[in-house]
């Protein structure tokens, strides 16, 4: 029997704001434990929370660049379970009434691309952590770090439009590049600021009815987002092939052992009773605050691939790698607004200097001098990346430097001659070996004039010069 | 004022007195102390005196106001706080063995704004547990009596309050009002209590019990000292997203106002009632007569869905309550069950030793209110009952400007009489429920004496932040009915 795979896949994402979504705590990772914490986001006696306009506003453009309808009225609803590292023993989330609904994303998946729909979006608070003395098992004593409780996070659930881990991974990739692109979530999921729970089932092929799910949690990368879908498509798969059924639950993904571990049934389940949270006023956002959050929506990856490509006639590919990150895409713009020559060029060497140029060491006005004088013959390739260098290690002007370091390119044949016959003379075995019809010898030669040069030399026309001399 | 104790001067005259020098505060400082010495021990009207503190602070008040600065409207005198109001480095035990230890870090809005008008804070006042009951023997630290009859109750759950204001233990006191825990008590021991209006004052650092129907208010010997005090303690704190930003008026300059042409509405629903004993509707009608005679008028209104405001409040309230004390389990602060062997058994340990009978009763009735499956028979459809009967008071306003009721169906019962029977107890705030469902303000008042000398009060509701026509009509009555406030107890 032939079996189709349904995905749909719930993601938290971490809002990048400053303090935390009910109390003025910073969200900072790292801190010693217990730093960040207030009586509010422990959960004292009598407090209150406050919401973070900040979390409601990375909230709000996530949900306009996922073309999800934000809703006017939303409502916070508490949670409830009992837990250490939860310290009011609820979690104030959304619930019936999230502040958006039904949007989507397009993945591109055999060269062709599929729209992926957007069930919710909602707001809630984090939970702390637990850390346990000696072994889990038999442990003397659990120490609670509340550094995390009520920092933001977003939860995004997907439709179940999802038919194979692969695209399941192109929809979390595509989603997180839209984060980062916002500047919403800084997207680190070792850290958990992007997380991710599936849930997958099987079915017959031609079947409607959905199969039955199990929830996967527990992967901390897109790559064991796949392999965790991989892992639970065969399971579930030959568990029913075996006459088997595939029952309702959670299941923890174990990286070290490539499989999926049942965690609780479908019976185990709490029951969170979830209600209004009365301490806090229904959310209301009006349209005017909407447009004014739609004007802050940057251009999307996709698009900005498609354009890039388009407007500079770069192939898509390099297209691609600049739109990877939005502030590398801006760099390449800012140099080819400065200078237009070649884009393609300008891409290539955007690319080379990638790192200096996220960590915002490399000026545009540098990549753009480079590539000028290289095109207009001023500095040969080598001298251009060893300027570049120098850029980097001196903090000085490319064109400052060029002029001391006296990088400019030697063009002239007088200059040029003296150093081809110092060459020739230091390598008579050589020409002897050249004149006798050993042709792959040029190259050599041009090697040792382009370091005699010390690669100033203008490499064309010292390949003339040779073949004139040796000819 | 030379023949009348410092202990009875009203909040208004004790700060009048200490800002004319007539008295230090030292002085008026260590009156209230002396007389807590003396007296508490028969009313136990606080769960924590603080005459170090308080003495403190009274210096610190004469110091300044030698050097010429007054903190404000009641420098140097003594308000006490109902135990539910967090005080920084004061332990606040909302009455329960739960949090017997707990010391918190920060003040509440309301203590802030009671320091910050130069209060001087000589205790906390006892409380049911968790302001769960009607007349303060719920909590922990053993029941408070009344001081009119020591064999009865004050009512409750801001038992303690009332009693130290009727019993001259403090000038004035802040407590809190969830289902009639000021009006109630202030009913029973003869004194003012204002429920305002839901977000007139912040519930920032005030211990939740149900958060979307408490809040604080004042109680007080006098209209004027209550409408004094709740100046002082209500307006915006952005710490409380409840807490509404609208300008606080001249409480003050209204209980003076007259009440002519006020229209008084006399809810049917509420005189009908089997419960309503025959000495307080007397005392209520003389009440009204007094509001006619300085020619308000009286009209007839209706709150048809009256009758189920107790189960929908006995919905509401625990299910919040459930919620909002899930977070006492042992881990952080409070009281913690010794020597279980882990997790889920010390949280289990901790809240059956730490929570009393009825604090219990309202958690589970709470937990299985808002449980999968029953609760849109329960939570929901209590919210849909509670915008009925908020729909019933606007319809009522447009008929009248004050609604004149019984506070409480009976004067003070004795201690022990109701405990073993929670649906009687419950009955107790048949009349003062409603307000709280509502989210508008209301007001007990003393109009008159029961046979048996206990305090009778008046209740009047208003339209949400017109708790300026509760002071007019209540201070209307306070001039028609002089009463005793200070009971004739001795040390
Ligand atoms: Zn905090």
């Amino acid at each position: 029997m032939a079996f189709e795979t349904v995905i749909g896949l719930e993601v938290h994402a971490q809002l990048s704001t400053r303090s935390k979504i009910f109390c003025a705590c910073s969200t900072a990772f790292g801190a010693p434990p217990n730093a960040n914490a207030c009586p509010v986001c422990t959960g004292m006696p009598g407090v209150l929370p406050v919401l973070n306009r900040k979390a409601v506003e990375c909230t709000i453009r996530t949900a306009l660049a996922t073309s999800c309808t934000v809703q006017r009225r939303s409502v916070f609803a508490r949670k409830n379970y009992f837990y250490p590292d939860l310290p009011k023993a609820y979690q104030i989330s959304q619930y019936e009434l999230p502040v958006a609904l039904g949007g989507h994303v397009d993945i591109e998946v055999d060269g062709g691309t599929k729209r992926i729909g957007i069930t919710r979006i909602h707001m809630e608070e984090d939970a702390g952590k637990l850390v346990h003395e000696g072994e889990f098992a038999g442990a003397q004593a659990s120490l609670a770090d509340l550094n995390r409780c009520s920092v933001p996070l977003m939860e995004i659930v997907s439709e179940p439009d999802m038919r194979t881990p692969e695209e399941g991974g192109a929809y979390l990739r595509r989603l997180h590049d839209i984060l980062v692109y916002l500047g919403v979530c800084d997207g680190n999921m070792e850290e958990g600021s992007f997380r991710c729970d599936a849930n997958v089932s099987v079915r017959p092929v031609g079947q409607v009815a959905f199969g039955t799910k199990a929830e996967l949690k527990n992967m901390n990368s897109f790559r064991n987002v796949e392999k965790a879908l991989e892992y639970e498509i065969r399971r579930q798969v030959e568990l029913i092939e075996d006459g088997g059924k595939v029952v309702q639950e959670t299941r923890l993904w174990d990286a070290n052992a490539g499989v999926t571990v049942s965690m609780r049934r479908k019976e185990e389940a709490h029951d969170y009773r979830y209600f209004p949270d009365p301490d806090l006023l229904p959310l209301i956002v009006d349209e005017s605050w909407v447009e004014e959050l739609r004007g802050t929506i940057p251009e999307m990856p996709a698009e900005k691939i498609a354009r890039l490509a388009r407007q500079y006639g770069i192939p898509r590919y390099d297209a691609g790698i600049l739109a990877s990150t939005r502030a590398l895409a801006d760099f390449f713009e800012a140099s080819a607004a400065i200078y237009g020559g070649n884009p393609k060029t300008t891409a290539n060497e955007c690319v080379h200097w990638k790192d200096a140029v996220l960590a915002g060491t490399l000026s545009p006005e540098t990549i753009a001098h480079a590539v000028e004088d290289r095109e207009r013959g001023t500095i040969s390739a080598t001298a251009s990346k060893t300027l570049v260098e120098l850029v980097l290690s001196t903090g000085k002007p490319f064109r400052t430097l060029r002029d001391e370091q006296g990088l400019t390119q030697v063009s002239d044949t007088s200059s040029l001659d003296i150093l081809v016959d110092k060459v020739l003379a230091a390598s008579p075995k050589e020409v002897e070996g050249y004149r006798a019809g050993k042709a792959g010898l040029l190259s050599f030669f041009v090697g040792q004039v382009m370091k005699e040069s010390r690669g100033k030399a203008n490499p064309k026309m010292v390949q003339e010069v040779l073949k004139k001399r040796l000819g | 004022m030379a023949n009348v104790p410092v202990h009875e001067w009203t909040l208004l005259e004790a700060a009048r007195m200490v800002r004319e020098k007539k008295i230090s505060s030292r002085e008026l400082t260590g009156a209230i102390l002396a007389r807590i010495e003396a007296l508490d021990p028969k009313v136990h009207a606080y769960i924590t005196v603080l005459p170090e503190i308080a003495a403190a602070q009274a210096a610190a008040c004469d110091e300044e106001q030698a050097k010429g600065t007054l903190r404000g409207p009641f420098h140097g005198v003594p308000v006490g706080l109902k135990d539910i109001f967090c005080t920084r480095g004061v332990r606040t035990t909302c009455g329960s063995r739960i949090l017997h230890d707990f010391i918190p870090p920060y003040d509440a809005c309301v203590t802030e704004k009671v320091l910050a008008a130069g209060a001087v804070v000589p205790g906390k006042h006892n409380m049911d547990e968790f302001a769960m009951g009607s007349s303060t023997e719920t909590s922990f630290f053993g029941a408070t009596r009344n001081p009119w009859d020591l064999s009865r109750i004050p009512g409750g759950s801001s038992g303690g309050t009332a009693a130290a204001v009727a019993a001259a233990m403090c000038f004035a006191g802040v407590g809190t009002d969830t289902g009639g825990s000021i009006r109630q008590p202030a009913s029973l021991c003869g004194v003012v209590g204002v429920k305002p209006t839901y977000g007139r004052v912040s519930r920032y650092g005030m211990i939740a019990f149900a958060s979307s129907l408490d809040q604080g208010g004042p109680i007080a010997r006098t209209v004027a000292d209550a409408a004094a005090l709740l100046g002082v303690i209500a307006g915006y704190d952005r710490r409380d997203s409840t807490c509404v930003d609208i300008p606080v008026p001249d409480y003050l300059a209204a209980a003076e106002r007259p009440v002519k042409g006020l229209r008084v509405g006399l809810p049917k629903e509420y005189y009908e009632g089997e419960g309503l004993s025959p000495e307080v509707r007397a005392a209520v009608e003389k009440a009204l007569k007094a509001l006619t005679d300085q020619g308000a008028v009286v009209v007839e209104v209706s709150l048809p869905h009256t009758s189920f405001a107790l189960s929908t409040y006995y919905l509401i309230a625990p299910a919040e309550a459930s919620s909002n004390l899930a977070r006492y389990d042992g881990v952080r602060y409070g009281h913690r069950a010794e020597g279980a062997s882990g997790l889920i058994e010390m949280m289990s340990r901790t809240r059956a030793e730490g929570f009393g009978d009825e604090v219990k009763r309202r958690i589970m009735i709470g937990t299985y209110a808002l449980s999968a499956g029953y609760y849109d028979a329960f939570y929901g459809k209590a919210q849909k009952v509670r915008t009925l009967i908020r729909g019933d008071f606007t319809k009522a306003f447009e008929a009248a400007d004050v609604l004149l009721t019984p506070t409480a169906p009976t004067p003070a019962f004795r201690l022990g009489e109701k405990t073993g029977d929670p649906l009687t107890m419950y009955l107790s705030d048949i009349y003062t429920i409603p307000c709280n469902l509502a989210g508008i303000p209301g007001i007990s008042v003393p109009c008159g004496f029961s046979s048996e000398g206990l305090p009778i009060g008046a209740q009047l509701l208003s339209k949400s932040f017109r708790e300026e026509t509760l002071f007019t009509a209540a201070g209307a009555i306070e001039r028609a009915l002089p009463v005793r406030r200070v009971a004739p107890l001795e040390g």
